[in-house]
């Protein structure tokens, strides 16, 4: 264990940091505006993945640029989910949520094995093997542009949610929904909008991962507990803790991969997510 | 402390993140008496119901009920003990029956499912609510609600009981009914502490009451008195007004 | 109404004579099914074990309002549990299964020490039970000691009784029949008792619940040691009658989804929700098993299905449904 060895892992770590925190910061906005903990969040990613696969099979697009077409895809599967499943049941017990998010996550991946086959898919770019090496550390410029585009769809939806006015009704409708109403704020559209800008942040992070992660029906499942766990320690609701969350959990994953046999590296963020929950429910940066 | 004092606050303060919520409030009920809580929203007063039944722990304080302290204890606890209390916003178990529902309190009193359904009939008789015991609790009218919510805390035969604003939401005659049980209630030899919005009812039902506004206690006495009280005028009204009695 | 007798209390109520000759006449004929229809005993037999940890799921979930996404833990723990204690110690499983209960109340008691006290409830419950089963998977996955990603073979010795193997799927058959008919027995029985209508009022209201006298943090231990024990018996039993056992199939989140998915569908908080459920799905699943041979995990879809529509249209599940058809039938 030398010292470009660890510095290496906390760099990998930090860059696929960057990839969880902008799934997790998807699923914040949907649990921060709804109160919903979304199960089908890995399945939406999944969609997003292979949305980018097919344009690149079929069409020859390139991932990167199929992001501006999954942005738009995830945002209105989102948003239907959202109108025509969860809210009819919002006054539900909250567990009912929870089941049916879990439903539909089941159907989704499952489907997607009907359809697609369960075979892992690779999207081969020229360009994915191309690294970088400052010394002995080496950086993957697949990796690197997923952190950036991370880093830029997150940035964006913190300028959306506290510079524009629909930003601002997100930010009422979840800390204040009666005060929010009494506003003249249309909750019901403000659910759907948030559930499809959440869902379009989890289509993003996959499409950005394509180039260098398989590509399969249960991707989703890895992802959407990672994203969980970053939810919970970043704060519920909070956009900011979602992102340094995320990175905090992507170099807690190297520093699990460091030290443990590769089926265990999640064992440390997962024992930072069960003391988060019961010693500081709300997170680093949650009310 | 007199020896049949039932109820001993003793200079309690609560803040929360520095808003000063309860301030030095301090007040003793005595046994069998109707005693009230009242002052202006926001004054602290269930913030006060939460500290004496075991919801919140005070900064300081003593909180003295039948010679033991209480606020060391859980609410469980001190019901066991035999204090019960009401909920502003009532929280019926809504997937059980009426019946059901005022069972789980009287099993505070006993173990055998036997006893508990006989007295569960027994208060439901009281409060009139009896031809609905097998209805599910959700599907009650807002005052079935409000005699629900009694029912139960009778139900676990308190020596003190805490109604926190079981009148809101009901007409005059509705209220009337329930200002019958609670006199019955006290005939029977339960000790009350009522908070209540509507001057009315209060001043025609409590023996003694004391005043909170900005969780301090600012006056303390009989119904008469209180009406006629500068600070508790100007609490509620602003000053240069007066209590119209209605 | 007037005063009703002791004999017609109402939270003690029991069953007709009528319905008690039905529930004899229905035990004896599935005592005859091995031999009447040997080809469906394994479908039944996971019928019975899913059933079972359904039921057990129920107690804590449908009946005390803690919903657990990781009930695999308990199962896996069961497993595992009396697997290694046989495999490393010779330790006969029927001692073994004890002892996996017991396992399975420890760490049951001892997740629930912590969540309940730190008053965790709803999704975050759910999610705490996910993580510590997924703890519970990885670790067996890399820890070769406990087996590994390979699991552990338990060595086939034919006919021997007294280590849990039979040569025949009967013995089998009739252990999970009777450890589910006793945790219906064990649900019917708690419903008409204190500890089970604290149950019920915990899961509707906990602040209520406190105020009239409940602990709720006992009794919502109490729940959970009934859950995590019956379900780690369940583990033991799987084990020893498919002789093979693995961290996917046992800790597997998969597994903590059809734990659960019974009770949700067939009515959570009924006695017979998990059996109905347990029922309705494991056939499905099974068919669509064979008919989509190349795509398994093609049965999913329609546990998500049912699931999607139980939630949305029947959120009492079918259980729900059957007493509202029962009701529209006493009254019309």
């Amino acid at each position: 264990m030398n010292l470009n060895f660890v510095l290496q892992s906390l760099l990998n770590g930090l860059l696929i940091g960057g990839v969880y925190s902008l799934i997790a910061i998807g699923l914040t906005l949907i649990f921060g505006v709804m109160k919903v903990i979304n199960f089908a969040h890995g399945a939406v990613m999944m969609l997003g993945m292979y949305c980018t696969y097919w344009l690149f099979v079929f069409l020859k697009v390139n991932p990167y640029l199929s992001i501006l077409l999954v942005i738009p895809i995830l945002f209105i599967i989102g948003a239907a989910f959202q109108k025509f499943l969860i809210n009819p049941i919002i006054k539900a017990p909250g567990h009912n949520q929870l089941f049916l998010t879990l439903g539909v996550s089941l159907f989704l991946q499952n489907m997607a094995v009907f359809l697609w086959s369960p075979d892992y898919r690779v999207l081969k770019t020229h360009y994915a093997n191309i690294t970088y090496y400052i010394g002995d550390i080496s950086i993957s410029l697949s990796h690197l542009l997923a952190f950036g585009l991370a880093v830029l769809f997150a940035s964006i939806l913190y300028v959306i949610l506290t510079r524009t006015d629909l930003g601002r009704a997100i930010r009422a409708a979840s800390e204040e929904p009666q005060g929010a109403m009494l506003m003249g704020i249309n909750i019901k559209r403000i659910y759907w909008i948030s559930f499809g800008i959440g869902s379009a942040c989890a289509g993003v992070s996959g499409a950005a991962i394509t180039t260098f992660f398989p590509i399969y029906p249960y991707v989703g499942d890895i992802f959407v507990l990672t994203a969980y766990v970053v939810v919970v320690l970043g704060g519920l609701g909070s956009v900011l803790g979602a992102f340094v969350g995320g990175l905090i959990i992507g170099v807690a994953d190297s520093i699990g991969a460091m030290f443990l046999p590769g089926a265990m590296k999640s064992i440390l963020s997962f024992i930072i997510f069960i003391l988060i929950l019961l010693f500081k429910p709300t997170g680093l940066f949650g009310r | 402390m007199t020896s049949n004092s039932v109820l001993n606050i003793v200079d309690v303060s609560k803040s929360f993140r520095g808003l000063r919520a309860l301030s030095g409030v301090s007040f003793t009920l005595r046994q069998g008496e109707i005693f009230g809580l009242i002052g202006p929203n926001g004054a602290g007063k269930t913030t006060l119901f939460n500290v004496i039944s075991g919801f919140l722990k005070p900064d300081s304080g003593r909180v003295g009920f039948l010679g033991k302290d209480l606020v060391r204890l859980k609410p469980h606890e001190i019901c066991k003990m035999g204090l019960a209390r009401t909920f502003q916003i009532v929280k019926p178990f809504s997937y059980l029956s009426i019946l059901e529902n005022v069972a789980v309190g009287c099993f505070n009193a006993t173990n055998d499912i036997q006893e508990a359904e006989e007295r569960a009939w027994e208060v439901l008789r009281f409060v009139g609510l009896e031809k609905k015991a097998l209805s599910p609790a959700m599907s009650t009218t807002t005052p079935d609600r409000k005699r629900l919510e009694l029912a139960r805390a009778l139900a676990s035969q308190p020596q003190l009981l805490l109604l926190d604003e079981v009148m809101a939401g009901l007409n005059p005659t509705e209220q009337m009914q329930i200002v019958g049980l609670v006199r019955e209630v006290r005939e029977k030899g339960t000790t009350l502490l009522v908070i209540e919005h509507t001057m009315r009812v209060i001043m025609g039902l409590c023996d003694r009451i004391v005043v909170l506004n900005h969780g301090e206690c600012i006056a303390e006495g009989e119904p008469s008195a209180i009406c006629s009280d500068k600070d508790v005028i100007e609490a509620y009204l602003g000053k240069g007004n007066t209590f119209v009695r209605d | 109404m007037s005063q009703p007798t002791l004999a017609t209390s109402y939270l003690k109520r029991g069953l007709s004579r009528q319905t008690w000759i039905i529930i004899g006449i229905v035990l004896v004929l599935l005592h005859l099914l091995p031999r009447a229809i040997p080809q469906i005993v394994h479908i039944v037999i996971m019928i019975y074990l899913f059933a079972t940890m359904g039921q057990a799921w129920n107690v804590l979930g449908g009946y005390t309002g803690q919903f657990s996404f990781g009930h695999s833990l308990f199962f896996g723990l069961g497993a595992y549990v009396s697997t290694l204690l046989y495999l490393k110690l010779g330790i006969t499983p029927w001692i073994g299964i004890l002892i996996s209960c017991l396992s399975g109340i420890a760490l049951g008691l001892f997740i629930g020490a912590l969540s309940f006290r730190y008053g965790l409830k709803g999704p975050f419950f759910a999610l705490i039970m996910l993580a510590f089963a997924e703890i519970f998977h990885m670790i067996t996955m890399g820890w070769n000691a406990v087996g590994g990603s390979p699991g552990l073979l338990i060595p086939l010795k034919g006919n021997a009784p007294h280590l849990m193997q039979f040569t025949s799927k009967q013995p089998f058959y009739y252990m999970a029949l009777w450890m589910m008919v006793g945790s219906l027995y064990l649900v019917w029985r708690l419903e008409k008792t204190r500890t089970g209508l604290y149950f019920l009022s915990v899961r509707e209201d906990h602040d209520a619940a406190e105020a009239l006298g409940v602990d709720t943090f006992k009794v919502q231990m109490i729940a959970m040691a009934i859950s995590a024990g019956l379900t780690a018996m369940i583990g033991t039993i799987y084990a020893q009658y498919l002789l093979f056992i693995d961290p996917d199939s046992t800790f597997g989140i998969l597994n903590s989804v059809e734990i659960m998915v019974r009770p949700i569908i067939g009515g959570p908080g009924t006695v017979l929700g998990p059996l109905l459920g347990s029922v309705v799905l494991t056939p499905l699943a099974e068919i669509t098993r064979l008919a989509f041979q190349s795509y398994s995990g093609v049965y999913l879809m329609w546990y998500g299905m049912i699931l999607v529509i139980v939630i949305m249209f029947l959120p009492h599940g079918l259980m729900g449904m059957i007493r509202q058809i029962i009701d529209k039938y006493r009254k019309g």
